[in-house]
């Protein structure tokens, strides 16, 4: 026996043809509850006023601050559909039915009204089962079940859609395990039960059931959909893949780098690349750290490679220059502001220490410092951003050996440093020793740059950080 | 108060709404649980959590909560409206929204939070603050304390030392509020003013008010004695034991799914691109040379970036097609000063290398990124 009971409800108002056949949308005025009958061969949906629910403390009126759906939107069961705030208190309203949004009834920061339309939903009736109607057997059901009443006992909670789709394919709700709160049956439990007697891989549903790890939407809904969190149980799901393309504008600082790399790809570049013997730079560094660190400094061997690459550059400054638009002519920079690309959250950054050439090795230490700490909190000025001429990249402190790094317009020369790794070498006296030795990659402007001029400058770097101790011979 | 491990499954099965037996169920009609965290993330997660997964019908909680220096915004504010900004990115003192409403508040260790979880049906914030008027009369009679229609306790009839906010979903609903014990209103006063103009938005407003620590009435107060004063009161109404339980918000085992709401609550998107639509329309003074440029700005800010963008500089002041990259380059960006700091520097290399243009585009670039 079914059991049909109009509610009295006023939070639902069902608007509803007593006439099946012809299904037209226009009919679907009528203002009186009407006895609802079991139909067949509806092909439209109805539609539904979904009403303002109470929001309790006598409250009358609330403000509408944000949508989770627009109209055309399908919607399930319990599914968020919008924000409104009263009086200090953010109220997230849920579906109450499955359907198709066809009418938002408000804007943003509206007033509403307890007890009016907020939504029109359109329920599918297509399948020939009326909303509110009990199918399958179970014991007869209360309408307020498809409320937000809460049901204790041992009744069989499911809601019309779940029933439906269990009907449809011959099971017994009995026979489902509900995960749902209060050991409802949802969709997923019907479709896992199926998956299990079947073996086979269900095909995704429109809305994806298995929830994902990080699920990163615009808006993002305060209720999810599959609230119940299940006690690790070892039943094999087969899991259905329903991951989405996911297309983003290219905006902001992303956008400028599409430029900037753009430009930088019209230079011929040319690379040149070899491996540095750090041993002696390793043990001079282990002796300094400790002297720096009372100094309240962390010293790493960036500001080596850094000091050693300016004094490289007074030898070799056209590697300091810039080149002009059209090609005309070359400005030697006289400031050596060497940049040093960082890794952070936004992606790659590279501020630069500036006048590299007037400072020890550890002002560039303590300027590094200053630079990495303001680069991990993400508030690098524009000072420290710009003006850089010469730039090196430390990708070794991430892995790799030799790179092909890209030059920063507007300068003419990169250098990637890989990582240092200890290997087998041949000294002098042909005898193997363990080396700590690093492979570094240049790439230079091919326009005002040639291989030999890289090829010195490279080795006159690599000799003063093979031989720390020949750098105090040029230091100024 | 007694402490309590929580790595049971049993625990687990009670509070799920997956009712399983359970013989801590029927026993008590309430909870009272206490973080062990000062990370605001952390501790707004568990409050979504509970929120979400707790079958609050059989027992209610109450969430005992306390943070290292942070402002929180209510759900559908303007951070930019309501906070310095600046101040707190200099001070390190970390922002979030909350998924309640109301306003903005700043959180110290010295000031408490408790949050009271009910059912939707039993949601009664009235009641809770009565709670907590009548816990701090029985530590300290003395004190003269009330409740206003606001919401808001007041010390002194004057005070404002606690503020309230609420959530309310399907089923369960929240009421939270803070407690001023000792906090620093030094640093409060200067974070919660907001040096941005020329913002025009229909973000939730706070309401300023004088602030009093109850620390300053009596300082024999401390903020353990405070959270104890309102745990027993609690208990008492509930008729449950006179015991705290302590829980990690870190412990994914116990709380499956909170690092995934920890680190959705810090997401730029959460804590910015929530920042209902605003404008932003104000002059910028930029002195240039010998002279100053007044530089009429305007902004639409959508989901936190920048929709539209017009500024009005004295013509050829920069080349046209370098004024015309910036705005593209603008529109669409996050509304926010690193981001736009790395565009326009990051956009320089490829403009002519011009020292004149350069110190012009700085500067055009440093004012803006003030407004952020």
């Amino acid at each position: 026996v079914c059991i049909h009971r109009v509610t009295s409800c006023s939070s639902i108002h069902f608007i509803k043809s007593k006439y099946v056949c012809v299904f037209d949308k226009s009919a679907l005025k009528f203002s009186h509850q009407q006895r609802l009958l079991r139909t067949s061969a509806v092909s439209h949906g109805q539609i539904v006023q979904f009403k303002l629910s109470d929001i309790g403390e006598g409250i009358t009126e609330v403000t509408v601050k944000e949508w989770y759906i627009k109209e055309g939107d399908s919607v399930s069961q319990f599914d968020s559909i919008c924000e409104v705030q009263s009086d200090k208190a953010s109220v997230t309203i849920t579906s109450r039915y499955d359907g198709v949004i066809r009418k938002l009834h408000y804007s943003i920061d509206d007033t509403a009204f307890v007890g009016k339309p907020l939504v029109d939903i359109e329920i599918d009736t297509s399948k020939g089962v009326a909303p509110e109607e009990d199918v399958v057997e179970t014991p007869p059901m209360s309408h307020e079940e498809h409320t937000h009443q809460e049901i204790k006992g041992h009744k069989t909670l499911a809601t019309p859609a779940v029933r439906r789709l269990a009907m449809e394919n011959n099971i017994k709700l009995s026979e489902v395990v509900g995960t749902g709160k209060d050991n409802r049956i949802l969709k997923e439990d019907i479709l896992n039960y199926l998956a299990k007697q079947t073996g086979a891989i269900l095909p995704p549903s429109p809305k994806a059931e298995i929830v994902p790890p990080l699920r990163k939407t615009e808006t993002v809904p305060a209720a999810p959909k599959d609230k119940a969190r299940k006690l690790p149980v070892p039943v094999s799901r087969p899991i259905a893949f329903s991951g989405k393309d996911k297309t983003e504008p290219v905006t902001g600082f992303q956008k400028a780098m599409v430029k900037t790399m753009s430009a930088a790809l019209k230079i011929p570049h040319f690379g040149y690349c070899d491996e540095i013997d750090l041993t002696q730079l390793v043990q001079l560094r282990e002796e300094l750290k400790p002297l720096a660190e009372l100094r309240g400094v962390k010293l790493s061997f960036m500001p080596f490679f850094i000091k050693a690459a300016s004094l490289g550059l007074l030898q070799y400054p056209i590697l300091n220059a810039s080149l002009d638009e059209n090609c005309q002519n070359v400005t030697y920079k006289a400031s050596h502001n060497i940049g040093v690309a960082m890794d952070t959250e936004q992606g790659l950054i590279v501020p630069n220490v500036k006048n590299v050439q007037v400072c020890s090795v550890f002002d560039i230490a303590v300027e590094l410092n200053r630079l990495q700490s303001l680069g991990s909190a993400g508030q690098l000025g524009t000072s420290d951003l710009t003006g850089g001429t010469f730039t090196l990249s430390n990708i070794g402190t991430i892995g790799g050996t030799y790179a092909k790094p890209v030059i920063l317009p507007p300068e003419v020369a990169i250098g990637a440093l890989g990582k240092i790794q200890v290997l087998p070498r041949f000294n002098g006296k042909g005898e193997v020793f363990k080396a700590q030795i690093m492979n570094v990659s240049w790439s230079a402007d091919h326009r005002i740059i040639d291989g030999a001029t890289m090829a010195r400058f490279s080795n006159l770097w690599k000799s003063y950080l093979e031989n720390p101790a020949s750098m105090l011979l040029d230091l100024k | 108060m007694v402490l309590q491990s929580l790595k049971s499954c049993l625990w687990l099965s009670c509070i799920l709404r997956t009712p399983k037996a359970c013989f801590w169920s029927t026993a008590s009609g309430g909870l009272i649980i206490q973080s062990v965290s000062n990370d605001v993330y952390q501790n707004l997660a568990v409050e979504d959590w509970i929120h979400d997964h707790m079958d609050l019908e059989k027992q209610q909680v109450l969430f005992l909560w306390r943070n290292s220096p942070a402002v929180v915004i209510g759900r559908h504010q303007n951070p930019w409206q309501e906070c310095n900004l600046r101040l707190l990115r200099q001070k390190n003192i970390k922002l979030a929204r909350r998924r309640s409403g109301g306003g903005t508040v700043y959180h110290d260790l010295g000031n408490i939070n408790l949050t009271f979880f009910t059912t939707r049906k039993k949601y009664e914030r009235m009641e809770n603050l009565k709670l907590v008027v009548k816990a701090l009369k029985a530590l300290r009679p003395q004190l003269d304390v009330h409740v206003t229609d606001r919401y808001d306790i007041l010390l002194d009839r004057q005070y404002k030392i606690s503020g309230t906010a609420a959530k309310l979903g399907r089923t369960s609903a929240y009421h939270h509020c803070t407690l001023l014990c000792n906090a620093d209103k030094f640093v409060l006063s200067s974070v919660l003013k907001s040096p941005y103009k020329g913002l025009k938005s229909n973000a939730t407003p706070s309401v300023p008010a004088s602030v009093k620590n109850l620390f300053e009435e009596d300082p024999s107060l401390t903020s353990e004695m405070l959270l104890d004063a309102i745990a027993k009161e609690y208990a008492t109404q509930h008729q449950i034991d006179h015991h705290i339980t302590v829980i990690n918000p870190a412990d994914e085992t116990l709380l499956p799914g909170i690092s995934h709401k920890t680190k959705e609550l810090q997401t730029w998107e959460w804590v910015y691109g929530k920042t209902p639509k605003f404008s932003v329309s104000t002059c910028l003074n930029m002195a240039y040379k010998d002279s100053v440029l007044d530089v009429k700005v305007n902004m639409d800010v959508k989901h936190g970036r920048i929709e539209v963008c017009n500024i009005d500089l004295p013509e050829q002041w920069l080349p046209p097609g370098l004024y015309s990259e910036l705005v593209k380059s603008l529109t669409g960006s996050k509304f926010c000063p690193n981001e736009i700091t790395t565009l326009v520097t990051t956009l320089l290399r490829v403009c002519p290398q011009d020292n004149e243009l350069h110190s012009r585009w700085s500067l055009l670039c440093e004012n803006m990124i003030m407004l952020m």
